[in-house]
């Protein structure tokens, strides 16, 4: 009980930032339509590629004897940018092919 | 002053991200909100590696981490422009699961310096000298970053036609069983002393893994968007977690922030699809299906139309509606619907096209596909529009579309498939349907509409057929 008390109070600005994001999140997508489930999909999928930059971090203060930390770190960052660049990428084409003709 | 900077980075980053999922959500402002969303990210990347401090120090290894950036750029961009639009779903999987890969890799390393750091103490346990909330986002950034990229890498395999669908009996209990034991060895972890922690947490990393497989190995194939939105909010969550362990705000909103639209997508699509989030993935449908087609199945008797006859009545029509569906996305036929639509309005025939919210292999696939083949936006009627229409369209033509214009949707309360929205197609003249066998839709059901006096069926794969209709209306 003391943990998860303890838990909350630590990290309490933390919780907040999560719960108002959760609405937001729920929020902001309410009302899209069907059409663009599959862009919304796609670009949501590259905006969770912010995890890179724990990958970043991770590497950057890896010790260049913690060979673990090194290869692990880069292949992190090397699935990150994937991550990152194909999504972003990917939705702006098919949104390209959405605007061509209208 | 570096540190101040960075931190308004990762704000400008953060309220990118919000404004590009805002802007996502609306057609007119799409690419300019992903757009939007991609220059936060890049700011938020370079001001990471620029400015972030660890302890005072600078990041270095600098070579390292720009030769992983350009690796990582040139491979996924090369991959993003070169796929096929009807490679969409199984792409957008692949990246999802690079991204919970790389959630996962940054959790075990961060395990990892935990266990370095404590595992000659003489202290009992990890707990004792880890704070929990620390241990938290390390162990469930680990497991939902291992499940995302194993579930998305087998989600991505099935769309590719490379993994077969897989079931035992009594899988669903072997899956909790399996969760269990995955949520077990996280507390254990926590619990075992500091010498040799990292055998449990590797076993449950492992578990975690055999989870990801069976999670997602026994549902559908047709089913796979929903598991695969599930699967991004998931990552989502996972990187939030990161933003946890590195009290990094950027990731944290970014992560949440997908992880719920991800969860509201996932169950918005359901709705599109008139399925519950829990039939999805308990994958009880296909069964039950199959019960109610027996009792109803009142089999009449088809009619087959020839090529000719088929292209000879579209022609001296003066509108046909052309309802798309699975079928044309498999054989890539889209950009052939196109030339069928433009020979016909050269005869003076109004061609529209009727587009049911899950048409296609995902929501909204189907826009993407037609909007690549060049198809006037303006010709693509969604559902209601289209229903209306169809009381005064000669001619439907129906490709590879099944389930979402099955009148027992509508009609009978016994069947799975009742009270999902159709395309009512039989309030037209005539309905051409075609399609590459009777095999019933991944509903598992019998289509009435099939048998009707007005239906008449055109057996062969959409791309093929469609190419002979239009040799047929040009020899006119």
């Amino acid at each position: 009980m003391q943990i998860i008390l303890d838990f909350f109070r630590e990290h309490i600005e933390l919780i907040y930032i999560v719960i108002l994001m959760i609405f937001l999140g729920i929020e902001i997508i309410g009302r899209v339509p069907s059409v663009l489930h599959t862009p919304l999909m796609s670009g949501a999928n590259a905006i969770h590629g912010v995890v890179i930059i724990g990958a970043i971090i991770v590497m950057g203060k890896a010790e260049s004897d913690n060979y673990l930390a090194l290869i692990l770190g880069f292949l992190a960052v090397v699935l990150g940018t994937l991550n990152v660049v194909g999504g972003f990428v990917v939705t702006d084409r098919m949104l390209e092919m959405f605007k061509k003709k209208k | 002053m570096g540190l101040s900077i960075l931190s308004i980075c990762y704000v400008v980053a953060s309220v990118t991200f919000i404004l590009g999922l805002k802007m996502l959500s609306n057609p007119a402002t799409a690419r300019r909100g992903n757009l939007i969303a991609a220059g936060g990210m890049i700011i938020a990347i370079a001001g990471t590696i620029f400015l972030y401090e660890n302890d005072g120090k600078r990041l270095g290894n600098y070579t390292w981490i720009f030769s992983a950036i350009i690796i990582g750029s040139v491979i996924g961009s090369l991959v993003a422009k070169k796929v096929k639009m009807t490679a969409m779903p199984e792409l957008v999987s692949f990246f999802n699961g690079m991204g919970g890969a790389c959630a996962a890799l940054i959790s075990i390393v961060e395990f990892d310096y935990l266990y370095r750091a404590n595992r000659l103490m003489d202290a009992t346990s990890f707990s004792d000298v880890v704070p929990s909330g620390h241990y938290l986002a390390i162990i469930a950034g680990t497991i939902i970053g291992s499940v995302s990229f194993i579930g998305s890498m087998i989600a991505w395999g099935k769309l590719s036609g490379k993994v077969k669908d897989y079931s035992f009996k009594g899988q669903h209990l072997f899956n909790l069983v399996v969760l269990f034991f995955v949520v077990a060895m996280a507390v254990y972890t926590y619990f075992s002393s500091t010498h040799h922690a990292n055998i449990p947490f590797f076993i449950t990393v492992a578990l975690a893994i055999l989870y990801g497989v069976f999670f997602v190995l026994p549902i559908g194939g047709a089913d796979m968007p929903v598991v695969i939105s599930l699967l991004n909010s998931f990552t989502g969550i996972a990187a939030a977690c990161g933003g946890f362990l590195y009290d990094n705000k950027a990731m944290l909103t970014g992560g949440i922030l997908v992880g719920a639209a991800g969860t509201l997508l996932t169950i918005l699509m359901c709705r599109a699809m008139n399925r519950s989030l829990k039939n999805v993935l308990i994958g009880s449908f296909g069964g039950g299906a199959k019960a109610a087609s027996d009792a109803t199945s009142t089999h009449g008797n088809i009619k087959e139309i020839s090529l000719s006859d088929a292209a000879m009545l579209m022609a001296y029509s003066k509108k046909v509606m052309i309802v798309p569906g699975y079928g044309l996305a498999v054989a890539q036929a889209q950009h052939t619907c196109h030339e069928l639509e433009k020979a016909l309005e050269e005869k003076g025939v109004e061609v529209k096209y009727a587009i049911h919210p899950v048409a296609g292999r995902m929501p909204g696939h189907m826009n993407v596909l037609l909007a690549e083949a060049d198809v006037n936006y303006e010709n693509l009627l969604e559902m209601d529009d289209a229903n209306e229409e169809f009381k005064s369209t000669d001619v439907v033509l129906i490709l590879g579309a099944n389930d979402v214009v099955n009148p027992a949707a509508k009609n009978d309360p016994s069947s799975p498939i009742y009270g999902m929205p159709i395309l009512e197609v039989e309030l037209a003249k005539t309905v051409i349907v075609n399609k590459r066998s009777m095999k019933p839709g991944y509903a598992g059901i019998e289509n009435q509409l099939f048998y009707q006096p007005k239906t008449s069926m055109l057996f062969g794969d959409a791309k093929k057929v469609l190419q002979e209709l239009l040799a047929e209306l040009k020899n006119m």
